[in-house]
């Protein structure tokens, strides 16, 4: 939990991981792609506050006791959600896998959500993995990554065929949540790789399950915004938005939550650290402080501390069935988080422009 | 007799001859600041993806682009390759030219198929289908849009009424390099693009956009420019985290950057 100003904030960090990406985890032959990616990720650390940012060492694989401190005992969270990235084709025991992050939470009970991932390639073996993982872990939401290689290939949709398998059992297990994140390679690679419009899809054919966008949709915002005003069931991870933008491009981070807010709106926006790129303490007591710079962005939606309260906690909370204390509610009953209905809100106050 | 032209992209010169090789390198440059990232919109002078760029005595360009990730989208990375060696290879004084790209995951593709005029289906055997121009032509159409927003934006705030735009003409536009560029992107498309054309057009159709569909059409050009801009902006900080030395290359377009806090 996270004070200010007598104002208690419920923080869950809807998107964090616990990654080995140490040398003596990359495979064989593909070194260069294990160090791209996590060379990668450490850039954008850098984009975080000069006194944030780790040595790559570190970066490449944090304790079990630095994420304990980082996250919860520095970084306020209450609840924190592991999102797997497997990309077993670069490192031997994968990434960052449920398993890992698994072993993590069951050491400390109450203060991790274990979501699962899924590969529409692997076919019956993975339906079967995934139904293992769900029963393992107790998992409500699962993690895509629609860029991932394998043997081959250098990614998949969610328009596949095979993918609406993977997303009817998913359901049939359970499951509640689907976060898409999308990446730079998929095939064929002279189509966008960053096209949401599969999400789109899938979103209208499974109405029951949640599919939150991780990144916003980054570097597709406009496609992503423009789906989540027809989609009532499409949310906004903001994971590298605050990261990324608060503190490097303030500017334009008040633009995109401009937008956000004004498309997507402030019931359908969750808060995610992206740990360990970026630490949460930082980002939640920013984002809490934070206000438009200037008036330069009055057509924007406003921001109070109702909408900070729903973004950092309140509204993943309610997508994984999370209990919220009472002091950390809504500090008004008129702004109750909204229903579905929302979507449509927005397209009333858009076309009133 | 050696000498070094330095430039505000950082690239050098290194010749017998001064004046031919300085000249025909300020060429070079200059076609490289005609070279666009596909995606962002912007000059790859702009954006410091040029390394590095020598033309010696016998007129063989070399050039080196460097990009912010080694992640960075391949058939993005692919078209600024291959745009650059086009229009380095057409700048008088050129007999030969080499664009290389670093420090990618698809570098070696990359070199081979533009270095071979190959084509990106080729150079990405059985992981393409088609080569890029509709790829290109979406984000023009991005661009155009976007383009729309900085042309219109300005003149709302000086109290243009959104619903004049339907009427208005792209000459009654303030003559901004904002305007040029969007009559530029647009004319690229085949939409209309002359001072009597509508000021606000669909970037598919080429139709005037008007009444109803106008403030949506608005609040998607605002979108669109929102979205390229912030990353841009990422892009930039990714490319000084990896190669540091970007921050004290002055960029001769501050258009689109910001200051970091």
């Amino acid at each position: 939990m996270y004070e200010k100003n007598g104002e208690k904030y419920f923080i869950v960090d809807s998107h964090m991981h616990f990654w080995d990406a140490s040398p003596e985890n990359w495979v064989a032959g593909h070194e260069n792609y294990a160090k791209g990616w996590i060379d990668c990720f450490h850039a954008y650390q850098s984009l975080g506050p000069p006194e944030t940012h780790w040595s790559i060492e570190h970066f490449q694989k944090p304790s079990e006791e630095d994420l304990m401190k980082d996250v919860f005992e520095d970084g306020h969270v209450d609840v924190a959600i592991f999102q797997p990235t497997y990309l077993l084709e670069w490192y031997r025991n994968g990434f960052n896998t449920t398993e890992q992050t698994g072993a993590l939470a069951e050491k400390h009970p109450g203060r991790f959500v274990v979501n699962a991932r899924w590969d529409p390639r692997e076919g019956d073996a993975g339906l079967k993995q995934l139904e293992e993982d769900v029963k393992r872990w107790g998992s409500k939401g699962v993690k895509l990554y629609t860029a991932e290689w394998k043997d081959t290939s250098r990614g998949w949709t969610l328009k596949d065929p095979e993918a609406y398998r993977f997303l009817e059992r998913s359901q049939e297990l359970g499951i509640k949540n689907v976060h898409v994140h999308k990446g730079p390679t998929i095939w064929p690679l002279d189509k966008d790789a960053f096209d949401v419009s599969d999400v789109d899809h899938a979103a209208t054919d499974f109405p029951d399950l949640n599919f939150i966008v991780e990144h916003v949709g980054l570097p597709r915002i406009e496609d992503f915004c423009f789906m989540a005003t027809q989609e009532p069931n499409v949310y906004a991870g903001l994971s590298v938005a605050i990261g990324g933008l608060m503190h490097a491009r303030p500017k334009f981070f008040a633009k995109v939550m401009g937008e956000l807010l004004f498309w997507v709106g402030e019931d359908k926006m969750t808060f995610g650290s992206d740990y360990n790129i970026w630490e949460p303490k930082w980002q939640i007591e920013g984002f809490v402080d934070w206000d438009y710079p200037s008036d330069e962005f009055s057509d924007y939606p406003r921001l109070t501390t109702d909408t900070k309260k729903k973004i950092l906690g309140l509204n993943a909370a309610r997508l994984y069935d999370i209990e919220v204390p009472a002091e950390c509610q809504l500090s008004s009953a008129s702004s109750e988080p909204a229903s579905q209905d929302d979507a449509a809100l927005v397209t009333q106050e858009e076309a009133r422009v | 007799m050696t000498a070094t032209a330095t430039n505000p992209t950082g690239t050098t010169a290194t010749t017998g001859d001064v004046d031919d090789t300085a000249s025909v390198t300020a060429r070079v440059v200059a076609a490289l600041g005609t070279v666009r990232d596909p995606e962002l919109d912007e000059s790859i002078t702009t954006l410091k993806f040029v390394a590095s760029c020598t033309v010696d005595e016998r007129g063989t360009a070399q050039v080196r682009l460097r990009l912010p990730t080694y992640f960075c989208a391949p058939n993005f990375a692919y078209l600024m390759v291959a745009d650059a060696h086009d229009a380095v290879s057409g700048v008088d004084g050129v007999s030969r030219a080499s664009v290389v790209l670093d420090d990618h995951f698809a570098s070696d593709a990359i070199n081979a198929g533009v270095a071979a005029r190959a084509g990106f289906v080729a150079s990405f055997e059985g992981e393409a289908v088609d080569e890029l121009d509709t790829l290109r032509a979406d984000f023009v159409r991005r661009a155009v849009l976007a383009g729309t927003d900085r042309v219109c934006r300005p003149m709302l705030a000086a109290g243009t009424p959104a619903s004049a735009f339907a009427g208005m003409t792209l000459g009654d536009a303030p003559h901004t390099p904002d305007r040029e560029r969007l009559r530029q992107r647009r004319a690229e498309l085949g939409l209309p693009s002359g001072d009597d054309s509508p000021l606000v057009v669909d970037a598919v159709t080429g139709e005037r956009v008007v009444d109803t569909d106008l403030p949506m059409h608005l609040n998607r050009s605002r979108l669109t420019r929102v979205s390229a801009e912030a990353n841009s902006g990422v892009c930039r900080g990714l490319l000084r985290d990896r190669y540091p030395e970007t921050a004290t290359i002055s960029s001769p377009d501050s258009t689109h950057t910001e200051a970091a806090s």
